[in-house]
Parts: structure tokens; sequence; C-alpha cells
């Protein structure tokens, strides 16, 4: 066998790897947030009164699910600084040419699944937030928003932990995450087996503390009154 | 004076013409009880006047202040829905649904209103939305959430969340329609106490007891149209209209 646990173990506690997985793990988490508020404003474009708004977004969705994301991150990385200067300077780095692109990229997504969880939302209950004298935007904040959330909860978790891996393809703008760190590992060594281990044992780390996550505000949102958290503040 | 006054009101989906013309008043303390089949205009009316849809021409006015549509027959304009929220204070509505928040346990359903619409303070709000589900029959039922309520437990908190904002006039959508019978009656006792205690009420309903004893006028709609507007031992033992006849042949 030529599997060397002292390679596989070395690997895993440097500093390059946990940098590599951190770095992943932030850069997912800024594009999903990123890609979940701009996913929302598109949804509810799309699902408006506003031909333009519902226009766009709906030429929003179309190109940024057309195009593939190996193609959107070159683009912005190599082809957006040749047609616009502003990108030349220093500030341009990998990382926030990743977070442009995948973030852009994910909202398309992200808006579909919000447009589905408004519109699974039963239309009486704006009806009733209405007739209770709220205005548009507290049916939305206090009865539309806590209820679309729940709906979305499980999709939006299995693009959070498909983003985590997206991030992998940031390797090709040299961005220094997960499987950078590894490739770099093995073209020093060739030890494959050793180093591509080490990044994955640092993927399921990371998807298993998401998955952890996802559970625990999935029981937050429940609606039932025998969760032992609602218990305890109503003895308090 | 008139607490609630309808005029002419006609109101269309597309080709579909859903109200013909309809005028009625109501009086301050009053109960009206509307019947007619499904499709007669009658849940529309109650939407009209909750000002949850705009009406196409007439007018409703609300303790004299028009609320909905012109007085001069000319067509109605769409208000913006801000300042619908505002006019819709002095309304409480109740749907044959529920229509409850799931989210929210049956307290924090009647509290929501409240302090988002009203501002009331939490402390306060709290406190009214207790004695309100107490009203109803649900003291100890306060922290169960709807999905762990039956129906007709979901439809008191339904009554309790509209009346705790202090409401001029109540609108019910057939209240009872979707719940099993023997929830029925919880429900209509919890409404003819409201009554008793002098709640205007306009009630969309198929409970010929409850508007034997409750009502004041039975009103019978058809075809968009009122066709019927009596006092209810009259509309239920010598209704004029030929309508009314065959649909109380129905009911009772």
């Amino acid at each position: 066998m030529s599997f060397k646990s002292k390679i596989f173990f070395d690997a895993l506690f440097s500093g390059a790897y946990l940098k590599g997985a951190l770095l992943a793990l932030v850069l997912a988490s800024a594009c999903q947030l990123l890609a979940v508020v701009l996913g929302f404003f598109l949804a509810l474009s799309r699902l408006g009164k506003n031909r333009v708004l519902r226009r766009f977004a709906g030429l929003y969705i179309w190109f940024f699910r057309a195009i593939p994301a190996l193609l959107l991150l070159l683009i912005v990385w190599n082809a957006l600084p040749q047609v616009f200067p502003v990108f030349r300077s220093d500030w341009y780095s990998p990382f926030l040419a990743a977070l442009l692109a995948l973030s852009i990229l994910e909202a398309a997504y992200m808006a579909e699944i919000l447009r589905a969880s408004i519109m699974s939302v039963d239309d009486g209950q704006a009806l009733a937030g209405r007739a209770l004298g709220m205005t548009p935007s507290q049916v939305m904040r206090k009865v539309v928003l806590p209820q679309l959330i729940r709906i979305a909860i499980p999709p939006t978790a299995n693009e959070y932990i498909g983003m985590i891996k997206y991030t992998s393809l940031a390797s090709v703008i040299s961005l220094q995450e997960l499987l950078t760190t590894a490739q770099n590992g093995v073209s020093a060594t060739f030890r494959y087996s050793e180093y591509y281990a080490a990044a994955l044992f640092y993927y399921l780390v990371i998807v298993s503390v998401l998955m952890a996550v996802q559970a625990r505000v999935e029981k937050k949102y429940a609606w039932i009154s025998t969760k032992p958290n609602n218990v305890k503040k109503e003895l308090a | 004076m008139n607490l609630i006054d309808v005029k002419s009101v006609h109101k269309s989906y597309g080709t579909n013409h859903i109200l013909k013309g309809v005028d009625f008043q109501v009086k301050s303390g009053q109960v009206k009880a509307i019947m007619g089949p499904s499709g007669s205009g009658k849940s529309t009316l109650l939407r009209l006047i909750a000002l949850l849809e705009p009406l196409d021409s007439g007018s409703i006015s609300l303790n004299g202040t028009l609320i909905s549509g012109n007085l001069d027959g000319s067509p109605a304009k769409h208000e913006h829905e801000k300042v619908l929220a505002l006019r819709r204070r002095g309304i409480g509505m109740v749907f044959q649904k529920f229509n409850l928040f799931p989210h929210l346990n049956a307290l924090e359903n009647v509290i929501v209103a409240m302090t988002t619409v009203n501002k009331t303070s939490r402390a306060d709000a709290k406190d009214r939305a207790i004695a309100m589900l107490e009203r109803v029959g649900l003291a100890d039922r306060m922290q169960f959430f709807p999905s762990e309520l039956s129906g007709g437990q979901q439809q008191r908190v339904a009554i309790a969340r509209a009346l705790v904002l202090s409401p001029q006039l109540m609108l019910f959508d057939e209240p009872t329609s979707a719940l099993d019978p023997e929830l029925v009656r919880e429900v209509l006792r919890v409404m003819e106490k409201l009554a008793e205690d002098g709640m205007t009420m306009i009630a969309v309903t198929h409970e010929v007891g409850f508007a034997r004893r409750v009502a004041d006028e039975v009103l019978m709609f058809d075809h968009g149209e009122m066709v019927e507007a009596l006092p209810p031992e009259e509309f239920f033992t010598n209704p004029k209209h030929a309508r009314t006849r065959r649909f109380l042949e129905h009911v009772q």
C-alpha cells in the first residue's frame, strides 16, 4: 500500500489546508448570503406588478443560469479588467473576483427558489394580514417572510453546500482555497491520495457542520408548542 | 346614523358581473345575516366592505365617511394599499378558512396586529390578547400553534385576533362552513355573545338557528342582487321571493 499516513496527517494539520478550508467556508458563506439577498429582490421583482422589473429579473435569471460557473469566473477575473480599467488595480483580488462571480450566479438560482417559496405561502395569509390593517411591507415581514423561510430552508441549505464545492472552481483563478492547496501538494510530491484525502476530509467537516446548523434552524421553524426552548421561554 | 352604508355597488371580475347594484345599510349594534347560493356575490360584498378589493362603482361609507368608491356614480379609482390599510382599522374580518398565521401561537396571533399596526406596547398587547382569548374560551390554549388546535378553536382565535383591535364592525365570511358539525356551536356561541354585547355584525352564513336568534334582518342574495331583506321570523316563515323559498328548502 502506498498511502503514507504521515504525509496525510502532515497535510491535514498544515496551516495551508486550514487556511484553504476557512477560505472556502468564508467565500461560500459570503456568496450565499449575497445571493439570498439579491435573489429575494429578483423573486419579488418577478412576482411584482412592475413590468420593467419583471422583465429585468426574467432576463437576469435566464442569463446567469445559462452561463457555466467556470466560464463566468474566467470572464470576471480575466476579461473584466481588460474591458473596465477600474478592475486593474491591486484591490481586485481572486477572492473578490470569485465572490462577484459566484454570488451573481447563485442569485439566479436563489431567485427561483425564493419565488417558489413565496408562491407556496397560502393567499389567505396575506389577505388576513391586510384585513388586520397591515401595510404591504408589514404583511411581508410579519406574515409571508417567516413562512417562506421555512419552505426555503432545505433547498437553500442544498445550495449553500453546493456553494462550498463551487469555490473549488476558483482554483482556476489562482485562489488559494482547498483544492488549490491540495494541487500544490500534489505537484510538488506526486502523492495524490494523501493530499486529496486531506482536502476531502475538510470538505466532509465543513458540510457536516452546515448540516448540523440546518437541523437546528429547521427545529426552530417547527411551529409546535412542545419545543423545549419554547417551554423554557414561557417558564421564564 | 348608519354605521355602514352600501350604495349601488357594482363589481365585475373580467366579464363576470358579480355584484349588480347592491344597496343596504347597517345601523350601529345591528346584526345582518346574508344567505344565498355560492356565486351570488355575498362573499365578494364582504371583501369590498373590508376594503380587500376595489369596487367598480358605487360607494361604501363607514360612520358617514366615504371609505370606498364615489358617491356621484363615477367609476372608482384604485387607492394605494397603504391608504387602505389605515381605513381598514375600524373593520374586523373573519374568514371561512380561519387564515391564522401558522408560524405564531394563538397568543402571538392575537398580539401581532396590535404591536405592528397599532404600535401598542408588547406588555399591553399581551394583556389585552390574554383577556380576549379568555373571552372566547381559550385561556388554556394560548401557547398552542394553529396546527395543534381544532377548527373551532382556530376560528375562535381568529375572532379574538380581529376583536382585539376594537373594530366598529365585524364581518364574518361563512365562519362555520369549514367546521365539523360538532365544532360549529362553540363558534356560534362566541358570535352570539358578541352580538349581545352590541357589536355590529354582517355575517354570511347558512346557520338558520343563528340567523333566527341573532340577526335583525336576513338578506337573500342571488346572481349579484339582493332579492330579499326581511326580519328573520318573516324571512324563514313567509319569504316573498320565490328564489328565497327554493333556497330555504335546501338549508332548513
